[in-house]
């Protein structure tokens, strides 16, 4: 299958909103003299000459990307990629080496200690792996905690950590302590701290790893509601390619510490950069990620006039029951205009090459 | 195109190799061979030659010229600015705040026959106090022991050795746990003193009293001060663990919040790291004790004294009764810190069995309580004096003496062959070796020893520990310690192997063995000699038994951890594979927590030495009894000042080696 030339993302991260988040050649080096790597031959070598060469890990190699206000983006890696040292650098819990990190047209990197801790209070807030409460608080005091140490005064502290466990369905447990509740519990009280200060950016730090597959589940489905209940601009970090597809309106593949791949989910899949890349989505079912607009043909002269038409970003497993049961092909339109046409035949070769 | 025969491609995405060093061989046990036939062969044709052995009573010059030190800072205790003015003044201080006390609770006041508050007062507050901080249990607990107090005779002593170990310990908790924060907040503050509290914690006590003695002079002072310095190291470090402890998740996850320093200390490290710092206290507390006890031997009050004199006359009735006294205080400091510990945790977790409320109210009706038992005890004498018609103690003893007597006679063959069998058969022999070898010879074979074992750190440390030794004048008394202390520490680390590894193995002989070690490590060193006392009387053996019973449970229980530490699927692996029990522990159990092993030695090492130094005093002689005969002859403080710094030197000695040891098994 051919690769389309338009670029979908592109779209939503057009300049002409200010972007809620823009990293700017990101570099993150653990060792001595960290900095002195950069801008030199040595940033060039690979990881393990790195390490064999001056004894700095590299862990985050020049990234780049935009977040658009209200967009989920993941970004996604196997352990070790760098994606986790990746958004402590957002927040500055881990001290980028070089590059910039622009939050709402404020500069984090250029923050001094206050203004930092000003940032981390009101405008991004965290959600981790093993969830980080306080084991000796209740659940609303843990909820509230992040209210407490900006100054809140407690009956206004109460009442938003009452309204964030009944976002997050923990009605009942607000006196509860962490070790009594079960994982999906302990990370919902995880999200509802971070809700609390009301931030304009949530961080995800592989929140649901730590959870079984089925818990897991409900809790992106949590995660889909709340985004679009509250509306906020996500970071989302997992190694968990389905959750990535399903999350994630772009998607950020790392290896080693570089970007291997930015795009939305159908482009990640229809046209992987290279073969590492392939190799991680030759699983994925096509037919549940992939729009019309990569299985289409140009239409011939006069072919299909008349035959119904569909738009070009539903997914081709949602089409495929139109299109078998149309005569002939289907017009695929895009901004009122014909695009392309599908058949029987482009719908079947991307349903029945799963079987393989 | 499809062929029936395909060969995998190679994954797209390799994963990344890791670099492998290799280690080089040491041939170790060949090595260490060479060194013993060469250490034999020039025993054989040089022992009893420049071994250095010295007469007890000779001095040497270094002795003559402490002496010397001694009588100026004495003198200059009248005049001078620095030692009239500054450690005078301080003396005086800490001695009427202790003198203040002692009036208050438990010796007689000006112009009284007793002190302010007499025995029902004391019994109120003591047990008001550990309700407070324990709970319902640890107040009865502290109401018995503490009304045993008087019920065997030792009323105004015990109350002095809780006077003086509580205010020790108070002292340590205000320096303690401000300096263990500021550790745990900032690496160079951590840098800075962890040296520090090695070689506190290295030093065998006995090893620094000498030159306290000599700042402070005898009496409550230098006690405290000793006290403070043995117990404080244990406090320090427990508080940077706890702090440092706290889940580096649970922190950053603060840090995401935006909290300052100081919010974090207060609301996240603090009561995340409440238990572990009362734990502290608990530890500190009973190292307190220990020291206070010891401190007898520079007059510092409490039961220390009547225990010392009990040693002294090798009665071991009147040792026991003071003995079992001191064991009745550790119990009490121990359950009621280890409560309040337990106790942190439950209410840091909303567990609470009353509101706080309530609590308060009970507090302030016990506080009414209390008020009024210090009325009575202060204007009725029955209050006031422990009623004597009550006290056993001296029955008690003379029962104990006969006892004693019967069961010593009754297994006096046993502990005879006992004794015969490690002194013939180990001690006497390895003596020789060491002690009657010559020093040009022993010297570099301790080296090669350090080497061999530990590489060239090691040998560096040995080599200047050996010359302060060698220099102090003392090389002869220091290996025959050296012998006490490898004899102790071979017997407590068989003791620990079997025992370990049975613990380790049966969750049914823990939940026997691991309370009564619990219960042993308790116990101050001191109480130990009592009974290896009454069973082997005045000798080196003396020692030895109580350095075993003293230093065993430390070595126990982390050999125990070791074994269970072993990972439970690599046990199953190897049951899969169908070994045998005694294969599971050679093969795969005693290998896989070898690093645990090591650390057992070392810690076996220490205790085994400190002991060995106090059993100084009941027959072990060398290094232990010339320090202890510096405070009690005038002339002799000068060589007890040498052999404590012969005593650091071994200390040091021996737990770098073993350290050294302990790392390289780790790898």
């Amino acid at each position: 299958m051919s690769a389309p030339t338009i670029e979908p993302g592109a779209v939503r991260t057009g300049s002409a909103v200010e972007p809620a988040l823009r990293v700017d050649s990101l570099w993150k080096i653990f060792g001595n003299r960290a900095d002195k790597v950069i801008g030199t031959e040595d940033a060039n070598l690979t990881r393990k000459q790195l390490q064999e060469k001056t004894g700095c890990v590299m862990a985050v190699k020049d990234v780049s990307f935009e977040v658009a206000p209200g967009e989920v983006f993941v970004v996604m890696g196997l352990s070790g990629s760098g994606k986790s040292t990746l958004v402590r650098c957002l927040t500055r819990l881990i001290e980028p080496t070089a590059g910039s990190v622009v939050m709402n047209g404020e500069d984090v990197t250029a923050a001094d200690e206050g203004r930092l801790r000003e940032l981390r209070r009101r405008h991004a807030a965290m959600v981790f792996q093993h969830f980080g409460l306080l084991p000796h608080r209740s659940v609303r005091d843990n909820i509230s905690f992040g209210l407490e140490v900006r100054g809140t005064g407690r009956a206004e502290r109460r009442k938003r950590a009452q309204d964030m466990v009944d976002l997050v369905g923990l009605s009942g447990y607000e006196l509860s302590y962490p070790d009594q509740l079960s994982g999906g519990m302990q990370q919902r009280v995880g999200l509802a701290r971070a809700l609390a200060g009301d931030p304009d950016l949530l961080l995800f730090d592989e929140p649901f790893s730590a959870l079984d597959p089925l818990i897991r589940r409900d809790m992106q489905n949590e995660v889909i509601r709340l985004h679009h209940e509250v509306g906020k601009t996500m970071v989302f970090i997992t190694h968990d390619l389905a959750e990535a597809l399903k999350l994630g309106d772009r998607i950020l593949i790392m290896r080693d510490g570089e970007v291997v791949q930015v795009g939305t989910p159908d482009e990640v899949v229809g046209a992987p950069a290279d073969d590492y890349v392939k190799d991680f989505v030759s699983d994925v079912p096509k037919s549940h990620v992939l729009t019309l607009r990569w299985v289409m043909r140009p239409a011939r002269e006069g072919e299909a006039d008349g035959a119904p038409a569909l738009p070009a970003d539903t997914i081709v497993r949602e089409a495929a029951r139109s299109v078998l049961a149309a005569e002939g092909p289907v017009r695929v339109i895009e901004d009122d205009r014909v695009v392309g046409v599908v058949d029987d035949e482009d719908i079947l070769r991307v349903v029945v090459a799963e079987e393989h | 195109m499809s062929s029936t025969l395909t060969v995998a491609p190679a994954p797209a995405a390799k994963e990344e190799q890791p670099r492998i060093v290799e280690a080089p061989k040491r041939h170790t046990g060949l090595k260490l061979l060479v060194v013993l036939a060469v250490w034999a062969v020039g025993y054989f044709l040089f022992h009893d030659r420049d071994t250095l052995a010295r007469p007890f009573v000779q001095l040497n010059g270094l002795d003559r010229w402490f002496n010397h030190i001694r009588d100026v800072i004495q003198a200059a205790g009248q005049t001078n600015w620095f030692w009239h003015g500054v450690v005078g003044n301080f003396s005086d201080f800490v001695n009427s705040v202790i003198g203040w006390l002692q009036q208050l609770f438990s010796q007689p006041a000006a112009g009284r026959p007793v002190p302010q508050v007499g025995w029902l007062g004391v019994l109120a507050i003591l047990g008001w106090i550990a309700y407070a901080m324990a709970g319902l249990r640890s107040a009865i607990l502290v109401l018995v022991g503490t009304l045993l107090f008087g019920v065997l005779g030792y009323w105004g002593d015990s109350v002095d050795m809780l006077i003086v170990t509580l205010l020790s310990v108070l002292v340590s908790m205000a320096v303690g746990i401000p300096v263990g924060i500021a550790m745990a907040r900032r690496r160079w503050v951590s840098t800075v003193v962890t040296p520090i509290l090695d070689a506190m914690q290295t030093m065998p006590s006995f090893a620094y009293i000498p030159f306290f003695f000599v700042v402070f002079g005898p009496g409550a002072t230098c006690a405290i001060m000793l006290t403070v310095v043995y117990s404080i190291p244990p406090l320090v470090r427990i508080t940077e663990h706890g702090l440092r402890s706290v889940a580096a998740g649970t922190v950053e996850a603060a840090g995401s919040l935006g909290v300052t320093r100081g919010q974090l200390l207060r609301k996240v490290q603090l009561p995340m790291a409440r238990r572990t710092i009362v734990l502290g206290i608990n530890q500190c507390s009973l190292a307190a004790l220990a020291m206070a006890v010891i401190a007898a031997l520079i007059n510092g009050p409490g039961l220390g004294p009547d225990v010392l004199a009990g040693l002294t006359n090798l009665d071991v009735g009147q040792g026991a009764v003071p003995g079992l006294l001191i064991v009745v205080v550790a119990i009490m400091l121990d359950r009621t810190t280890t409560a309040a510990s337990e106790r942190s945790e439950q209410h840091s977790r909303g567990e609470r069995r009353m509101s706080r409320r309530a609590n308060r109210i009970v507090l302030g009706a016990g506080l009414v309580v209390v008020a009024a038992a210090i009325y009575f005890s202060h204007f009725y004498i029955q209050a006031a004096q422990f009623p004597s018609a009550l006290d056993v103690g001296s029955q008690l003893a003379d029962g104990i003496n006969q006892v004693t007597n019967t069961v010593v006679n009754a297994i006096d063959t046993l502990t005879l062959a006992f004794k015969n069998v490690i002194s013939y058969g180990f001690l006497n022999p390895l003596q020789g070796l060491l002690a009657d070898t010559p020093w040009w010879l022993m010297a570099p074979v301790l080296l090669a020893i350090s080497w061999v074992l530990g590489g060239l750190r090691p040998l560096l440390i040995t080599l200047v520990c050996e010359g302060v030794i060698f220099g102090v004048g003392l090389w002869n008394d220091t290996m025959i310690t050296l012998t006490t202390t490898v004899v102790a520490t071979v017997l407590v680390m068989i003791v620990a192997l079997v025992l370990g590894v049975w613990t380790g193995r049966s969750r049914r002989a823990d939940a026997v063995i691991r309370p009564i070690l619990d219960g042993f490590q308790t116990i101050p060193p001191f109480v130990y000699l009592v009974p290896a006392l009454a069973l082997f009387g005045a000798s080196r053996f003396t020692a030895i038994v109580a350095a075993l019973a003293y230093a065993a449970p430390i070595s126990v229980k982390l050999v125990a951890d070791g074994i269970r530490g072993v990972s439970p699927a690599t046990v199953e692996a190897a049951r899969a594979s169908g070994i045998t029990s005694w294969q599971m522990i050679r093969k795969v159990q005693l290998p896989m927590s070898r690093s645990s092993i090591a650390l057992a030695a070392n810690q076996g090492l220490l205790y085994v030495l400190s002991m060995v130094v106090i059993g100084g005093m009941v027959g072990a002689g060398s290094l232990g009894y010339i320090v202890y005969s510096g405070f009690t002859q005038y002339n002799l403080l000068g060589k007890g000042l040498a052999a404590g710094i012969a005593l650091t030197a071994l200390g040091i000695l021996l737990d770098r080696s073993a350290r050294a040891v302990a790392d390289r098994s780790g790898t």
